[in-house]
């Protein structure tokens, strides 16, 4: 009997208490928001309920949702690709009453993050998001190994050059196959771990990072959906098998379906000497390395172009939430300049001027120069509506040709876009 | 009593549709309303994510896009080398089991505990476990091949050559106990007489074997590889766990190219039609299939 009225009693407390629910992927950053918000509650006495689902069934876990018109969510931090979606099938609620009401103005965050996690049509002044986690896909290495004398002179020797950050993909590929089966302190490590997985995007979010920088243009820029010719380029042709190159002679046996995880293991575990992954991560890495000794931070090399492929999310409020004021007033608090300046402190990227612009921001961490390079050159997957079909047809010829090795670089480019044109042609696009 | 006289008035008929009312109500409701969605959905442009876009009938549209689909015909492929390859040794090994402890022996109970441990997993934890177990550097399949023979490093999943093998071997270890476990069964009913006739005409175990367990059994086996069919022509959750359908599409089963079009592309009307095709081929090769199997029960 006492138990049930505590219940009930526990019961009416929670229902009278304000408050909404978070959804964002299970990662890092994740629990470091976790943290940072347990301020704005006490501010403001809103509960924030977070449900964080790991990565490869975030988007399925949060489009599906979105599909439904369902209510579990009043917020959530949705990749940059579904900004498209979220606006043009209604499901996230646009900003820009909003956002002039509270006097937060856009040109206080960067541009580049504006432009790929809030606005719909692309470049246009419709916000459906606020820049929540600027991201770009990076790369760490084992600074240790690199610092070797002996290590040093033999690649000096070798190839003619410093062994160091590498300054293009094929310095990359060179350091790569140096270390590659090389024993280091009685052990076998191996060049890279880099992204190859299969079912969700990985592999693409992988070898968009060497085409982009080889100069890869989805589209003719003056005709929008003319790919041919762009897409599949010589120069992205040859981006493409430079990285079934890169994945058959550097990565560690077994690493033929790995994402953000399984290289962070393979880099942690000392297998590998270079491992790809989102900044996002760094935080993490860089904690476990307190005098900075073992891992060194860059952004993605150049090769004909600089370029890095763009991670990060937006913060938006769901269209189906009955609490979308508080909603925004969470927002409205996570635009603070000081909240961003203490979101950075913790661990989340963040995308306001006044803490990307601080003097002291390049030197705060050993990859926050990197994390600014990075996110002056970023380049996106389409954010079309309709970009799960889109990445779908790319995950699978990729992840053939350069995992599996069937038939070549230009005939899986030519593949996906007889997919895309399709795809196009079904949403009215051409 | 009372219900006795609750019931009063109420004719056989009626009770009996009284029982079985809520069982048609649930399967209508679960099983053939979804089914004539689906094939009404199979007729038109429907995406289902497309709110506000009204479906336009676009006649047999769908199903000439399926039909002539390469890479469609590519996962059927993949799911006809699976589903044969996956019977084909359950049915071999789980015999020859059921035969094994079939005998008197010692520790008889204890291995048959453990040989059907793996049907009770989860089929998205076997996936789980068995990527690991499938690691060319630190997995424990690689270890024992090569204790036998040195191949060397090799990399089952990440392999198009190996891959659609390393999801037969899951899937013949998790499930050849339950063709195990129903020969087992039809090896229980035969009875001994035709055994001890047989011996009294001298004939040799080998003879036994052929005249008498096999046609007994025989039933037995094509039941439980009747529903392995149906398990394996649908299976999902393992393969996309061990493989996610990699590398490239070497092990993406129609199943998981269905998922792939139904719910992350969402292609509803098309998806509802690649549905229809596959049950309407489930549901013919499975007719067959049971007229076959009641043919060699009546011999």
């Amino acid at each position: 009997m006492i138990l049930l009225f505590v219940s009930l009693f526990t019961f009416s407390a929670n229902s009278n208490a304000k408050s909404i629910t978070l959804g964002w992927a299970a990662w890092d950053p994740a629990n470091a928001l976790q943290e940072l918000t347990k301020e704005f509650t006490a501010e403001t006495g809103i509960d924030v309920n977070f449900e964080f689902v790991p990565w490869p069934n975030f988007a399925d876990r949060m489009l599906n949702e979105l599909n439904n018109k369902g209510k579990t969510f009043d917020l959530l931090i949705g990749d940059s690709q579904w900004i498209g979606a979220g606006a043009v099938y209604g499901h996230y609620v646009k900003l820009n009453d909003f956002f002039d009401k509270e006097g937060i103005s856009m040109n206080d965050f960067s541009p580049a993050t504006v432009y790929a996690y809030s606005t719909w049509p692309k470049g246009s002044e419709n916000y459906y998001a606020l820049p929540a986690m600027g991201d770009a896909l990076a790369w760490a290495y084992r600074k240790d190994w690199f610092d070797r004398p002996e290590l040093k002179s033999e690649f000096k020797k070798k190839h003619g050059y410093d062994l160091g950050v590498p300054a293009s993909w094929d310095q990359l590929y060179d350091m790569c196959t140096f270390f590659q089966g090389r024993e280091i302190d009685g052990q076998k490590r191996y060049g890279a771990a880099i992204n190859t997985e299969r079912g969700s995007e990985g592999i693409t979010m992988g070898v968009t990072a060497a085409m982009y920088a080889w100069g890869m243009e989805y589209e003719n820029p003056n005709k929008p959906y003319d790919m041919e010719g762009y897409f599949n380029s010589p120069q992205a042709v040859e981006a493409v098998e430079f990285y079934r190159k890169l994945y058959e002679d550097c990565a560690p046996p077994g690493h033929s379906d790995a994402y953000m995880v399984a290289n962070l293991d393979a880099y942690k575990s000392g297998q590998v000497a270079f491992q790809m992954n989102w900044y996002a991560f760094w935080p993490g890495v860089s904690k476990e390395d307190s005098d900075g000794r073992v891992s060194g931070f860059f952004a993605n090399p150049k090769q004909n172009v600089a370029a890095a492929t763009l991670g990060g999310q937006g913060i938006s409020v769901v269209k189906y939430s009955d609490k979308q004021d508080l909603a925004l007033e969470y927002i409205k608090w996570f635009a603070r300049p000081d909240v961003q300046q203490k979101w950075w402190d913790l661990g989340g990227y963040s995308c306001h001027n006044d803490v990307l612009n601080s003097p002291s921001f390049p030197t705060s961490t050993v990859y926050a120069q990197g994390f600014l390079d990075s996110m002056g050159i970023v380049k996106d997957f389409w954010q079309e509506p309709t970009f799960v079909e889109l990445m779908l047809p790319m995950q699978e010829a990729i992840h053939d040709y350069v995992v599996n090795g069937k038939g070549t670089a230009k005939g899986a480019l030519d593949k996906i876009i007889e997919e895309w044109v399709e795809v196009f042609e079904a949403d009215g696009k051409l | 009593m009372s219900v006795k006289k609750k019931f009063k008035g109420l004719s056989d008929k009626a009770v009996a549709w009284l029982f079985i009312g809520p069982s048609v109500f649930l399967l209508l409701a679960i099983n053939i309303y979804p089914l004539i969605y689906a094939i009404r959905m199979s007729f038109t442009n429907f995406y289902a994510n497309k709110i506000g876009r009204e479906p336009q009938f676009v006649g047999l549209k769908n199903y000439i896009k399926v039909l002539n689909k390469e890479a469609i015909w590519e996962k059927m492929q993949v799911t006809a080398n699976f589903m044969f390859w996956t019977l084909l040794l359950q049915a071999v090994i789980g015999l020859g089991l059921a035969l094994l402890l079939n005998r008197k022996f010692k520790g008889n109970e204890l291995l048959t505990t453990l040989i059907v441990l793996p049907m009770m997993l989860s089929p998205a934890v076997v996936g789980v476990f068995w990527t690991y177990l499938y690691n060319p550097q630190v997995g424990l399949f690689n270890y024992v091949v090569n204790f036998f023979y040195d191949f060397g490093s090799f990399d089952m999943i990440g392999s198009s050559e190996l891959a659609p093998w390393s999801i037969v071997i899951v899937d013949t270890w998790m499930w050849t106990p339950f063709t195990m476990l129903i020969c087992l069964a039809g090896l229980r009913s035969v009875p001994n007489y035709l055994y001890e006739a047989a011996e009294v005409d001298r004939a040799s175990k080998w003879q036994q074997f052929i005249y008498i367990t096999l046609p007994s059994v025989l039933p037995f086996l094509l039941l439980a590889l009747l529903f392995r069919g149906i398990e394996n022509f649908k299976m999902f959750d393992m393969v996309v766990e061990l493989t996610s359908g990699g590398p490239g599409s070497a092990t993406e089963l129609a199943s998981i190219n269905l998922k792939r079009e139904a719910f992350e592309k969402w292609k509803t009307g098309y998806s509802s039609a690649f549905a229809v095709i596959l049950f309407v081929t489930i549901f013919g090769f499975g007719n067959v299939y049971v007229k076959v199997m009641n043919k060699i029960k009546e011999r």
